[in-house]
């Protein structure tokens, strides 16, 4: 769609932000196909410019996170593919990401794809306090940490004490 | 007193460096690690520092304004120029020397962010923000491989103690205040670290007398990271990690 498809008198301005939004609902994180960047709250602001201008606010869920750069290039793709051509990505580091942003949907989607969600809101951890979670397959409190690391930067690797399974935590950030 | 301009660079450019040079120290241990569970953790917390120190360097490129990139920085300064802490180039040697200068430092970067969080630099305060959280996990990390190696066999225990031995004489540089320092203070982007040295030594006295070792007797203290002065050790280190930049000056993938 160009801005002289748009109907006269119809508001240009929303319609494109509209058709943004719909465009960035779809992107996915690279790592958790099954959430959206809107769901991991990595997706943060979405406007308009008075001069037309797409600008979309992420945030790195670590500092390191190699998804990121992905997760940028995605939204471009995203938005190209809507037609809309003038965009900027900003990467934006406050407020900082954390587990909190996880909406209830996600901490579902975590569940039924086999990762247990974070356990309890973020902050100051005591020095040597171990959550207690609970396996997303069998649903048994006896569980253990294998590595507070894993194979992302937002997981870690814990055991089942009951089936045996090994699962990953979307660790408390 | 430097110039407010470029004392501010160069504060965000020690931040940088240490953070750089501390993360590819240890991705050193990538492949090599004593199990499959720490060869990820080790690279997770490489990842997490070579990721604070992007951030910091783009930033420390548009203070400077001379037209130079993250990677610029990163990768064609020499050793003088690198403004890093000493015990973030020292060796890795064993597992557990690799232990010591976690604990030591990664107990002091959590503080130091903690504390960043209020600077007037928009860009520190966002960095610290993240930073401050990853750190206190490689905190519990290094804690609890202290911990498990001290109060371990009595070769565990020798060999623990030997890495504290090791790190501590460059403890020192972790509180030092210089010119630098003194202008972002002043300016409110910068803090005092000497105001985080009682709670950096509680934090060692907990972790260390669980581990029943024995902290080291403060002797003489190693000093000049800061300032361009390093160890023999960087320069093997930027070595590697600078000679595809070096020899293919621009390359990108």
């Amino acid at each position: 769609m160009t801005p002289a498809a748009t109907a006269p008198g119809a508001d240009a301005g929303s319609d494109l932000l509209a058709r943004a939004r719909a465009a960035l609902e779809a992107v996915t994180d690279p790592e958790l196909p099954f959430l959206t960047i809107a769901d991991m709250g990595i997706l943060r602001a979405v406007r308009e410019t008075a001069d037309g201008v797409i600008e979309v606010d992420i945030t790195p869920t670590y500092s390191g996170c190699p998804a990121t750069d992905m997760i940028r290039l995605d939204v471009e793709v995203a938005l190209a593919k809507a037609g809309i051509a003038r965009t900027a990505v900003r990467n934006v580091l406050l407020p900082a990401w954390t587990t909190d942003w996880l909406s209830a949907d996600a901490r579902a989607k975590l569940l039924a794809n086999g990762i247990a969600p974070p356990v309890k809101p973020s902050g100051k951890r005591a020095l040597f306090a171990s959550e207690a979670v609970t396996c997303p397959h069998c649903g048994g409190h006896d569980t253990e940490r294998v590595s507070e690391f894993g194979s992302t930067a937002c997981k870690a690797q814990y055991r089942c004490s009951s089936c045996r399974e090994p699962f990953e935590y979307f660790k408390c950030i | 007193m430097p110039a407010p301009t470029d004392a501010h660079f160069r504060y965000v450019l020690r931040l940088a460096d240490s953070a750089l040079i501390l993360g590819h120290r240890l991705s050193e241990w990538s492949g090599r690690a004593p199990t499959l569970e720490e060869d990820i953790a080790l690279c997770n917390i490489s990842l997490d520092l070579i990721g604070q120190a992007r951030s910091l360097y783009a930033h420390a490129a548009e203070l400077e304004g001379k037209g130079r990139s993250e990677d610029d920085l990163a990768f064609l300064r020499d050793a003088d120029e690198y403004l890093n802490l000493q015990i973030v180039e020292r060796p890795n040697k064993d597992f557990a020397v690799t232990m010591a200068r976690q604990l030591a430092y990664a107990t002091f970067a959590e503080l130091a962010w903690g504390a960043l969080k209020a600077s007037k630099d928009e860009v520190i305060a966002g960095v610290a923000a993240k930073a401050e959280k990853e750190c206190a996990y490689h905190v519990r990390h290094a804690a609890e491989w202290v911990i498990r190696l001290g109060d371990g066999t009595a070769e565990s225990h020798s060999r623990m103690q030997a890495g504290l031995d090791d790190i501590w004489m460059y403890t020192g540089e972790l509180f030092e205040v210089d010119a630098v320092d003194e202008a972002m203070i002043a300016a409110g982007i910068g803090i005092d670290p000497r105001d985080l040295q009682a709670a950096w030594t509680a934090a060692m006295d907990e972790v260390v007398a669980e581990a029943t070792l024995t902290k080291p007797t403060a002797g003489w203290m190693q000093t000049g990271g800061r300032r361009g002065l390093h160890t023999e050790h960087l320069g093997h280190l930027l070595a590697q990690m600078q000679v595809l930049q070096r020899v293919h000056p621009g390359a990108q993938w």
